[in-house]
């Protein structure tokens, strides 16, 4: 039979209106309160005391660091994710998944009992070179890493599965070793993913914090990123609290903006 | 389709108006509430003063709120509500007063000085204040804004010491949980800390630990909902709450 509903353009009911109008509204009114509170006069000293300065640096290193090895430890797991036939692959997925679902705080206790002093790992580790994680710039980009790296696998194995492996074993047939088709056939397939995958990783370690002042703490230019300084000026210098947390909103729109495209398309994928 | 639409909206509506009917229905109506911001260096004598208050007014229920000093004023500040505000500092209890928030002038209740928490049995056999500018101790302190980072660094510069603060935590329990989870050798935290700690970890005294004395002031708020508990309340911590205090470790005036 025909169905000659489906051509007719569908509008949206009316009823949808309002509570639409109230979800956007949710969140655009705290933004607009926080707009209304900033100091604009003193936003450039605020942004550039020592504190700031130093709190802008460090997350633009460690968020930076942590993009690095989302993509260096990432994208091999999102290929064996979405390529092996392993029976424990789904198992797998799940796990790589959890710190999305999982408190960020949760991660940062999770990291604390294996990389701590007195975490499994953190012993190996003091007794065996004396090495000592939290508290370190380090410890932040291991937290961070934690928390991001699911956006980049995410991204990159939708793009995976959606594209099929049609030209890899066309590559294959040809001879060519799954090093070579790897290289040249699917990582330049793979690019216009892993660039969302790669600003949706930088946002998601920006934004750290429960992680973060759970497993790192919190000193000025070693742990106190952007969020922390937020969480620490909050009491002491509200308007400061404010001019931060201006700049990382300023962030969030230039990586939404950068990002949108590919990464609603590779959600829907 | 615009069957489907409707369905969904409804569904939604009735789980708005039953979320909203749930919250009124179990706020119990005979029962007055007083609510005390705290300092978190109160937690357990507060823990302790509730339950005693609690039962000698069986119809009131008493709310603890607690955090850092200066969190807890900065949400005064914002608007918060609440009946009593126990503060852990002087000046933050003034920053709350300035801001005419107050009803009538504080008044101090308690003191409480500084004292150095360690792994039990003091493995790095840390002595004084002087250890913790060891390079072999990872230790911990309170940020200087708030009261307790504020008399941690008064007692330093005294003796003129450079400790390097492997972290520097928002409240005096944040700094306890890293020397209990044994991630920092040492942190400096007020007497009553160690004391409701115990079992977790040791105090080292500090020689000069009176050069920094924490005064506690606590004040009823102008816009109390319920001001004649507030007072009430607020006398008994500075009456027959005393005995509560002194056995936590803190002086009383």
């Amino acid at each position: 039979m025909t169905a000659p509903a489906r051509s007719v353009a569908s509008g949206v009911p009316r009823v949808l209106w309002i509570p639409a109008a109230l979800a956007l509204a949710l969140v655009t009114l705290p933004i607009a309160g926080l707009l209304l509170r900033t100091d604009f006069a003193r936003l450039p000293a605020l942004l550039t005391s020592d504190a700031s300065l130093n709190a802008v640096r460090l997350s633009l290193l460690t968020a930076g660091l942590s993009t690095v090895l989302c993509v260096l430890l990432g994208v091999p797991l999102a290929v064996v994710l979405a390529r092996s036939t392993l029976p424990f692959v789904r198992v797998v997925r799940a796990v790589v998944l959890l710190p999305l679902v999982l408190p960020p705080v949760v991660g940062g206790f999770a990291l604390l009992f294996s990389l701590g002093r007195r975490g499994f790992l953190g012993y190996v580790l003091d007794v065996t070179a004396g090495v000592q994680v939290p508290f370190t710039t380090a410890a932040v980009v291991i937290a961070q890493t934690f928390v991001a790296m699911p956006f980049l696998v995410i991204s990159v194995e939708g793009a995976l599965r959606a594209m099929g492996d049609d030209y890899e074993r066309v590559a294959a047939t040809l001879g060519a070793r799954p090093a070579t088709v790897f290289s040249r056939v699917t990582c330049p397939l793979l690019l216009p993913a892993l660039a969302s995958g790669v600003v949706l990783s930088f946002a998601r370690a920006l934004g750290e914090f429960g992680a973060t002042i759970t497993f790192a703490g919190s000193l000025e230019g070693v742990t106190r990123t952007l969020p922390l300084e937020v969480y620490a000026q909050a009491d002491a210098d509200v308007d400061s609290a404010v001019a931060l947390s201006l700049l990382l909103i300023v962030i969030a729109i230039v990586v939404i903006v950068a990002a949108r495209p590919r990464a609603i398309e590779g959600a829907r994928a | 389709m615009s069957k489907k639409v409707a369905a969904i909206a409804v569904t939604a509506l009735s789980a708005l108006f039953a979320l909203s009917g749930c919250a009124s229905a179990s706020v119990p109506s005979s029962d007055r509430t007083v609510t005390v911001f705290a300092a978190a260096s109160l937690t357990e004598t507060f823990g302790t003063l509730e339950r005693r208050f609690e039962q000698s007014h069986p119809d009131v229920d008493v709310r603890l709120h607690f955090a850092g000093s200066a969190t807890l004023a900065q949400q005064l500040t914002e608007g918060a509500s609440a009946d009593v505000f126990a503060s852990a500092n002087e000046d933050v209890m003034a920053d709350v007063a300035n801001a005419d928030l107050l009803n009538g002038a504080p008044k101090p209740f308690a003191t409480n000085t500084l004292t150095i928490a360690v792994e039990p049995g003091n493995p790095l056999g840390i002595t004084d204040l002087d250890d913790l500018a060891r390079k072999d101790v990872v230790s911990v302190a309170c940020e200087p804004e708030v009261p307790c980072g504020d008399a941690a660094r008064a007692l330093i510069d005294r003796r003129g010491l450079d400790v390097g603060f492997a972290s520097e935590e928002r409240d005096v329990k944040a700094v306890l949980a890293k020397v209990s989870i044994g991630e920092a050798d040492a942190g400096l935290v007020y007497v009553t800390d160690t004391r409701a700690a115990a079992d977790k970890v040791d105090a080292v005294e500090i020689a000069n630990a009176e050069d920094a004395v924490s005064t506690y002031p606590i004040a009823t708020l102008a816009d109390a909902p319920e001001p004649e508990l507030a007072a009430e309340f607020e006398r008994y911590v500075r009456g027959d709450g005393g005995a509560v205090l002194r056995g936590a470790g803190f002086g009383t005036p």
